[in-house]
This record gives structure tokens, C-alpha cells and sequence, in this order.
């Protein structure tokens, strides 16, 4: 527990010091505040043409706030996240194999499992900041209309489960290698691979489709924008994460194991 | 404290690593570990700290194996690698509280002990300096420093002083001789007067296998029975040179300053086999053939020959 804080402090301390947390966290901000003034912008745009123009208003039915902004803000942040966490995850084992201070980390009395979660902690600190960022965005909504609360906090609950999802994995791809760059981009193809299996869902043939449907790592975020608690994909989620952590520890260890 | 039994290590493909390495290290001790580049030494050390493991063999560190207690072996150590790997952006006080943290320092103690030790490593005016903004000197220093920061039982120093200038050198050296006598202390070189001055008993290796082990002056006691003399010899060269070959037991006779005219003097150094008689031979034949003898000296060998001898002795013998 000890050496878990010690690790999870340097870890924020370290993504601070160098500009990484910085670069990641304002880009992140940037692309889903555009996106978010887009929405919105556009939402407004067609309540007004919606009150004066009765052919706008049969057009969309019911304008509703949650099903119109916030539904899809949420599905542009998990894309985006998609994109920016391998950024996050890519230094954490890699960076310290490069500059060989894995060889002193390793030799000090840690355990594998509290360095591997000290880095996943550490990580998932800066995703909960820049996650935190995205908030007055739903604050202006929120002003200005009246969404569903229990919408935005199944939504953050789902976008935070699967933050956690993706830095395993991430985590994972970077105990491989100590090149960050190949760290990046194994743990973004891999994340990519696993958003589009399920878009091939459709011609497989009928059990390989729902196997395919159930792997695919954005549809389980699907039930959470629509303000659904399903065990299942926060299952899907905990089990993913759990699983890469494993692998990572298992990773780390095998150097110790006789060849 | 350090029981390092048929120690091998073998990478894949034709990497060399090390094989069937065999020593001991009491408590108290320095020991050095001697080799040329590429001869095992970081290899070892690697398997001592834990950080990878041995093909075959043991190694026991305070009672722990290295393999099978890993937790406890490296609770007792404090290592300093050759490359000093150190968080570059971190600033040196909370960087050493992070690894006073890690190395299991009770929470209270932590501050204090950061200020001791790098008090100790004389880094105090360096505080408030990114580790990254720090001389190599003062990198070693940090090295050190962690290495220090538990009080371990074994220190493991792998080339502690290379790349330090002649003052940084003095000063290391000094402090690591302070630190030795409550600690056990294994120290990997290739400068050998470092060795000698520092360290009780040396482990020569070369090429993976452990080719000496003891004492330096043991080292230089057994191996000046080679038996080299220098003697100053007035005389004509090849008469002399031709003579002093002749003699029982002469293995090689070089000739260092040659005389300038046919009446002055020329050194000689004239090596015989092991186990014959040598000056008393050579001070004969000047006898007999009426040189003047002006200088007439057994060589010590220095830790220096000792080590290219240990280390080249197959190929001499081939």
C-alpha cells in the first residue's frame, strides 16, 4: 500500500514535470470543447427554427437536450480518449526501460502488482483531471436547459470504466517495448481494432456477430449514454482492465523468470 | 553475506554471458570485482541486485536467495549501476524521498534521512536542483546517494568512480572507504589501483569465468614468483643480451635503454620460469664473464601485470 502511494505520487508528479500532462490534457480539452460548441450551437440553432417553423419542429419531434447534446458529447469523448490515452499510457514502462531506471525500480523492494497498479493509479489521476475538464461544458447545459442528471453520471461512470479500460491496455503495450512510440501506436491499433470488430458484426454469421458485438470496446459504452447500468459491460470493462493489468505485471515479471 | 555459487548466465544467441562463477564475500568486507570490459561484471551484479535471474547456480545474499526471496534480498541491498539511471526531471531531495519511500524508510524518518545522506554524499548545496541540470560527478553522487538511503547491509557498487574527474575520484573513493566495516561492500572496476587501495580481497574475471580470487598482495606475492629482474649491465649489447639468454630458466631478456657507446651501461629485464633461482644466476654470469654489474633488482608486479597476466595467460600459453 505504501510503496502504491509512493509510486502513484511520482507518477503524477513525473507526467507533470515533463510537459506530457500539459500537452494531452489541453488537447483533449480543445478538441471536445469544439465539438461540445458545435453541438450545442447547432441544438439552439434548431430550437429556435423549431419554434417559428412547424415543418422544423415535425422534422426532429421532440427536441430533448440529453438525446441531442449530451448523448453524442459523450460518444465524441470516448473517441477522443481513444486517441489521446495511448499518448498517456505510452512513457510509463517504456521511458523508464530507455533511460534504464527500471534497472534501480526493479531492484528495490516492490512488488510487481504495487509498481503496475502505481502506474495505472497514477495514470488514471490525469485522465480523471482531464475527464473533470469536460464538466463545465455539461455545467452550460445545464444552465441553459435541463438535462438528465442521471444521463451525465451513468455517462462519466462509463466514460471513467472505460478510461480505465484503455490505460491497461495501454499500460500493457508499453511494458513490451521500450521504444514510446511503438508503445503509442501498438496500444492505439489494438484499441482501433477492438472499436471497429464490431461494425463487422453484421456478415459473420449469427454467434461469431454477437461474439464480435460483445469485444467491441465502444458498444458496451452505449448503455451508459443512454443512462443504463448494465452489470454486463461494467463487467466487460473491470475484466478488461483487470485482464491487461494482469498481462503488464506478468510482463514485468517475466525478466525475473529463469531462462 | 554473499555466497555466489556456479553462477552461470547465458543469453541468447552468441551474446557472451557468464559461466560457473564461484565466491564468497564476509561480512565487512570490500570486495573488488577486476575484468575488462565485457568480461561479466555488470552481468553478475545484475543477478545479485535481483534484476534478472541466473541461468543455473545460487546466489545467497544475507541468508536470502536471490531467487527465491527476491523481496528480502533487495530490502538489504542498495545498488548503484554503471550507467547511474536516475528520474532526470525530478529534483534531487524529492527524488531520494521517493526512493527512501520505496526502500521501506518509516514515514517520519524520511525527511531526516534524505538530509544525512546527502549530507553525507556532500549534495546538500545541490537541493533545490533538477537532477537532469546535475555534472556527472554530482550524478554519482545521487546514485550514491540512493543506493544509501535505507543504511543496506550490502552496498553494490558497479564502477563507481568511471567517468569523474581526478578530485571526484579521491572523494568517492573516500567516502565508499568510510562507508565500508558495518557494511559489505562488492565494487566492479577496471582501474586497478582503485582495487588495491581499496578493496580486501579481489575477483579477477575475464571473458565470463572467474580466473583469481584473493587478497591483492597475495595476488602479487604468488605471481612475482614468475620472477622478473632489471639489472644494468655495462657491456656490449648482444654479448650481454646473447649471455643472459643462456642462462637456466630465462624466458625472455628485452633490452629497455640501450648504451649509447660500447662502454656504457644498458638495462636489461630478464624473465625466468617460475620456481628458478634468478638474481643470484644472473649476478654469476656477471661474475664470470667480467661485466660490471651496476643494478641488479627483483620486479614486484604491480596489480596491474598481475591482471594483463591473469587475463592473457591463455594466450601466452597458446
Amino acid at each position: 500500500m505504501r510503496n502504491f502511494i509512493f509510486i502513484l505520487t511520482k507518477e503524477i508528479r513525473s507526467y507533470f514535470y515533463s510537459p506530457v500532462a500539459f500537452v494531452v490534457i489541453t488537447i483533449f480539452s480543445v478538441l471536445i470543447g469544439y465539438y461540445f460548441y458545435n453541438i450545442f450551437a447547432a441544438f439552439s440553432t434548431i430550437s429556435f427554427q423549431a419554434q417559428t417553423d412547424p415543418m422544423v419542429a415535425s422534422q426532429y419531434g421532440v427536441l430533448n437536450v440529453t438525446e441531442f447534446v449530451i448523448r453524442p458529447f459523450f460518444g465524441v469523448v470516448s473517441i477522443v480518449m481513444l486517441i489521446m490515452l495511448p499518448m498517456l499510457t505510452m512513457r510509463s514502462f517504456a521511458e523508464e526501460k530507455k533511460t534504464g531506471t527500471i534497472e534501480l525500480l526493479l531492484t528495490y523492494p516492490v512488488k510487481d502488482l504495487e509498481l503496475v497498479l502505481g502506474k495505472f493509479a497514477g495514470c488514471m489521476g490525469i485522465f480523471a483531471i482531464m475527464l473533470s475538464l469536460s464538466v463545465p461544458c455539461l455545467l452550460l447545459v445545464a444552465f441553459f436547459g435541463d438535462p438528465e442528471w442521471g444521463v451525465i453520471v451513468t455517462g462519466y461512470g462509463g466514460l471513467f470504466l472505460m478510461g480505465g479500460a484503455f490505460i491497461s491496455l495501454g499500460l500493457f503495450m508499453s511494458s513490451l517495448t521500450e521504444n514510446q512510440i511503438i508503445a503509442a501506436v501498438l496500444s492505439f491499433a489494438s484499441l482501433m481494432v477492438l472499436y471497429m470488430v464490431g461494425s463487422s458484426s453484421g456478415f459473420v454469421g449469427e454467434k461469431m456477430g454477437q461474439f464480435l458485438e460483445y469485444v467491441s470496446i465502444l458498444s458496451h459504452f452505449e448503455t451508459f449514454a443512454r443512462g443504463v447500468l448494465d452489470t454486463s459491460d461494467i463487467t466487460y470493462y473491470l475484466l478488461f482492465a483487470v485482464f491487461f493489468l494482469f498481462l503488464s505485471m506478468h510482463s514485468l515479471e517475466s525478466k525475473r523468470w529463469r531462462a | 553475506m554473499i555466497e555466489v555459487k556456479n553462477l552461470t548466465k547465458t543469453y541468447g544467441g552468441n551474446a557472451r554471458g557468464i559461466t560457473d562463477i564461484s565466491f564468497n564475500v564476509n561480512k565487512g568486507e570490500i570486495l573488488g570485482f577486476l575484468g575488462p570490459n565485457g568480461a561479466g561484471k555488470t552481468t553478475t551484479m545484475r543477478i545479485l541486485t535481483c534484476f534478472m535471474p541466473a541461468t543455473s547456480g545460487t546466489v545467497n545474499v544475507a541468508g536470502f536467495d536471490v531467487f527465491e526471496d527476491s523481496l528480502q534480498v533487495r530490502s538489504r541491498i542498495g545498488y548503484l549501476p554503471e550507467t547511474v539511471p536516475l528520474y532526470t526531471d525530478m529534483q534531487v531531495p524529492v527524488y531520494l524521498r521517493f526512493v527512501a519511500g520505496l526502500k521501506g524508510v518509516p514515514w517520519k524518518e524520511i525527511k531526516n534521512r534524505v538530509a544525512e545522506v546527502m549530507e553525507q554524499v556532500a549534495l546538500t548545496h545541490m537541493a533545490h536542483k533538477f537532477i537532469g541540470e546535475l555534472s556527472k560527478g554530482y550524478r554519482q553522487r545521487v546514485g550514491l546517494a540512493q543506493a544509501l538511503i535505507n543504511d543496506p547491509e550490502v552496498l553494490i557498487l558497479d564502477e563507481p568512480t568511471i567517468g569523474l574527474d581526478p578530485k571526484q575520484i579521491i572523494e568517492i573513493r573516500s567516502l565508499i572507504k568510510g562507508l565500508a566495516g558495518a557494511r559489505t561492500i562488492i565494487l566492479s572496476s577496471h582501474i586497478l589501483p582503485e582495487v588495491s587501495m581499496l578493496c580486501q580481497r579481489v575477483v579477477i574475471i575475464d571473458e565470463g569465468k572467474v580466473k583469481a580470487v584473493d587478497t591483492p598482495d597475495n595476488l602479487t606475492s604468488q605471481l612475482t614468483k614468475s620472477n622478473r629482474v632489471v639489472a644494468r649491465i655495462a657491456g656490449k649489447q648482444a654479448d650481454v643480451q646473447d649471455g643472459l639468454r643462456k642462462i637456466r630458466g630465462v624466458k625472455r631478456v628485452d633490452c629497455l635503454s640501450p648504451a649509447e657507446s660500447g662502454a656504457g651501461t644498458s638495462k636489461y629485464t630478464i624473465e625466468f620460469e617460475m620456481d628458478s633461482q634468478s638474481s643470484n644466476l644472473v649476478a654469476r654470469l656477471a661474475g664470470e664473464r667480467q661485466w660490471d654489474l651496476y643494478e641488479l633488482t627483483p620486479m614486484k608486479m604491480s596489480l596491474e601485470d598481475i591482471f594483463i597476466r591473469i587475463v592473457t595467460e591463455e594466450e601466452i600459453k597458446q
